[in-house]
């Protein structure tokens, strides 16, 4: 995510011009390292070719553990370590369900939201790249990392100009 | 864009027909099996079955055994009616939701649920005439000897029950419930259809309108309803849940069949505006609404059982303390919950045919068993049973009710041209 050095943005006024522009330019063998727009635009992520989210798959997990987590800590809780006889009923009941679905519930949310910040670089600690920051104004901002493409920076910025770019700005980092 | 028809053919009529004869046939070979069950000193003379069946209902007052097998297809008539009478009103109460939320989602497939609503006279007569003529034998608060102060049969939790739970108020309520309802579905209908012919947008405001009237009156009556219709067969129990559970039962059965209807016909080359991303929504809806009945299912079971209460856990004792219903218990909640939750979990299950064609037959049938469950063991106690009776009778009642809003499908154009949120519809994109 981090790891080139050398970038080449290109500015977009409209996300029209954008979605045309992000298939032209893939087209045009130039990989495309992130698109930054101020608002969600509808089939970006199809015309960026990318995968669907894994989200789900982390949510089901994290909610599995909340199932066996409420479940193990109930049964040890009021059978095992200090079995409670409550109004004659078994130990281990029906009155386990609303824990139980919280506890799912609970992990299952917590856990997709931890793994998504995670995911998308924006944990706590980390300290995102700012490439333009009209991006979260009015601008929609086309990335190229220089380093992933074989493809000479002129003909990138040709490639980007044609494609509809306002502008097209070199970015450099000297971090990592 | 082309107008699309929904068109009837003789072939898929015939299919019907003969689906239709075979539930008949079941349905006879039950009886017959009930009969010949029941009696056993008229085993010799079981094989004039047919004419004997005719025989049975003036005979079988006489015997106890020869009793029930009439009880079983009174009860097992008002199962079916009252779960199919759910259905058709399901029909125009999510058309009604879809207006009132202002979906645009929905506009190419709201001609299906809106057919559900011709059912509901036929329903509603066929209602008041198996009460009329079954209504004694389903409904022990209809004896007369257990208001008689004094008499052996006296009974004061009911007779306290006598204000609402009498035959004439009960009877007047059963044609309100229908006459509102039907009423409401041919006043939105009215409204569905004039917007193909003029195309403005005011139909589509007043439908908005029209349909957060409906739901105020179904929120009312479709509680009142399952009370009547359902709760008042078990008269001493009573559940503050039963509203919304018989709604829950109700509203998945409804969107299980909208789904597989929509799936049949756009597999028939119908619909062509739907695509996986309208399935996946109704995947959704069935997938989410699985999960609320079980939520209510829960929030009556759990009270229940943690308060132990007599009048109230003599319900569920009745279902798990019994050889015959407790088995359908534990199949309820498989086939109406766990099956549902983990199949349509994923976002492909929900949006390929095939899933859907599995999952919503299913949950169909196990909310068939749930009203099952609801209505047999306190209308026949120990003596229910299922065998061919009940699955002859579901499949009459199956393809009668799917001839009906076939037939008026293939009435109306099958997509509104002139819906306002057509266009976004078909764009939708999840």
């Amino acid at each position: 995510m981090d790891s080139g050095k050398n970038f080449l943005m290109g500015v977009y006024e409209d996300e029209d011009v954008l979605l045309a522009a992000v298939k032209n330019v893939r087209s045009a063998g130039v990989k495309i390292h992130e698109v930054f727009s101020p608002y969600p635009v509808h089939g970006l992520d199809d015309a960026l070719g990318y995968k669907r989210t894994r989200l789900p798959i982390a949510a089901f997990m994290f909610g599995f553990l909340g199932t066996i987590l409420a479940l193990t800590m109930q049964g040890y809780m009021l059978a095992i370590d200090w079995p409670m006889i409550i109004g004659g009923k078994n130990y281990a009941s029906v009155t386990f369900v609303p824990v139980t679905f919280e506890l799912t519930v609970l992990l299952s949310a917590l856990g997709m939201v931890g793994t998504f910040l995670i995911v998308s670089n924006m944990r706590p600690w980390a300290k995102p790249r700012i490439f333009d920051i009209r991006s979260t104004d009015d601008k929609h901002v086309m990335v190229v990392d220089l380093d992933e493409n074989k493809v000479s920076a002129d003909e990138i910025t040709r490639v980007l100009n044609n494609s509809g770019a306002s502008e097209v700005n070199p970015k450099q980092f000297d971090d990592n | 864009m082309i107008e699309e028809k929904f068109d009837f053919t003789a072939s898929l009529k015939k299919k019907l027909l003969i689906t239709g004869l075979v539930g008949v046939v079941l349905f006879v070979v039950g009886v017959i099996a009930v009969m010949m069950g029941g009696g056993h000193e008229e085993a010799a003379h079981g094989a004039a079955a047919a004419g004997h069946a005719a025989e049975g209902a003036g005979h079988g007052a006489g015997g106890e055994h020869g009793g029930s097998w009439i009880t079983r297809v009174y009860a097992n008539l008002w199962i079916n009616n009252v779960y199919f009478a759910g259905v058709a009103l399901i029909g125009v109460f999510f058309v009604a939701v879809q207006y009132v939320a202002q979906a645009g989602w929905s506009a190419p497939i709201k001609r299906i649920p809106l057919a559900f609503g011709n059912w509901l006279p036929i329903a509603g007569i066929l209602m008041l005439v198996i009460w009329l003529v079954a209504g004694h034998d389903l409904f022990h608060w209809t004896h007369e000897d257990l208001y008689v102060e004094g008499g052996p049969h006296y009974d004061a939790i009911i007779a306290g029950k006598k204000a609402y739970l009498n035959t004439p108020f009960y009877l007047a309520r059963m044609v309100i419930y229908f006459t509102l309802w039907f009423l409401f579905f041919r006043w939105i209908r009215k409204e569905m259809l004039a917007e193909d012919l003029e195309g403005s947008t005011q139909h589509w405001r007043k439908l908005v309108g029209i349909s957060a009237g409906f739901i105020v009156v179904f929120a009312v009556t479709s509680s009142m309803a399952a009370w009547d219709w359902i709760l008042s067969i078990d008269t001493h129990w009573f559940s503050t849940m039963i509203g919304w559970y018989v709604f829950a039962s109700w509203f998945v059965t409804g969107l299980a069949a909208i789904t597989l209807i929509t799936v049949y016909l756009k597999e028939g080359g119908y619909l062509s505006i739907v695509n996986s991303n309208h399935l996946h929504d109704l995947g959704k809806f069935v997938f989410a609404f699985s999960i609320f009945w079980a939520y209510i299912w829960v929030s009556q079971y759990l009270l229940i059982y943690y308060a132990n209460i007599p009048e109230e856990s003599v319900y569920f004792m009745e279902r798990l303390n019994s050889d015959q219903y407790a088995p359908v218990f534990y199949v309820v909640l498989i086939m109406n919950f766990f099956f549902p939750f983990l199949a349509l979990m994923t976002r492909d299950a929900k949006r390929q045919v095939m899933f859907l064609k599995i999952v919503c037959p299913v949950v169909m049938i196990g909310h068939w068993l749930d009203f099952y469950l609801m209505v047999t063991p306190g209308t026949l106690k120990e003596s229910g049973g299922f065998g061919f009776l009940e699955i002859g009778m579901a499949i009459i009642f199956a393809v009668t009710f799917l001839f009906v809003i076939l037939n008026s499908l293939s009435k109306v154009p099958l997509v509104a041209k002139n819906h306002p949120m057509l266009e976004e519809s078909m764009h939708h994109h999840i």
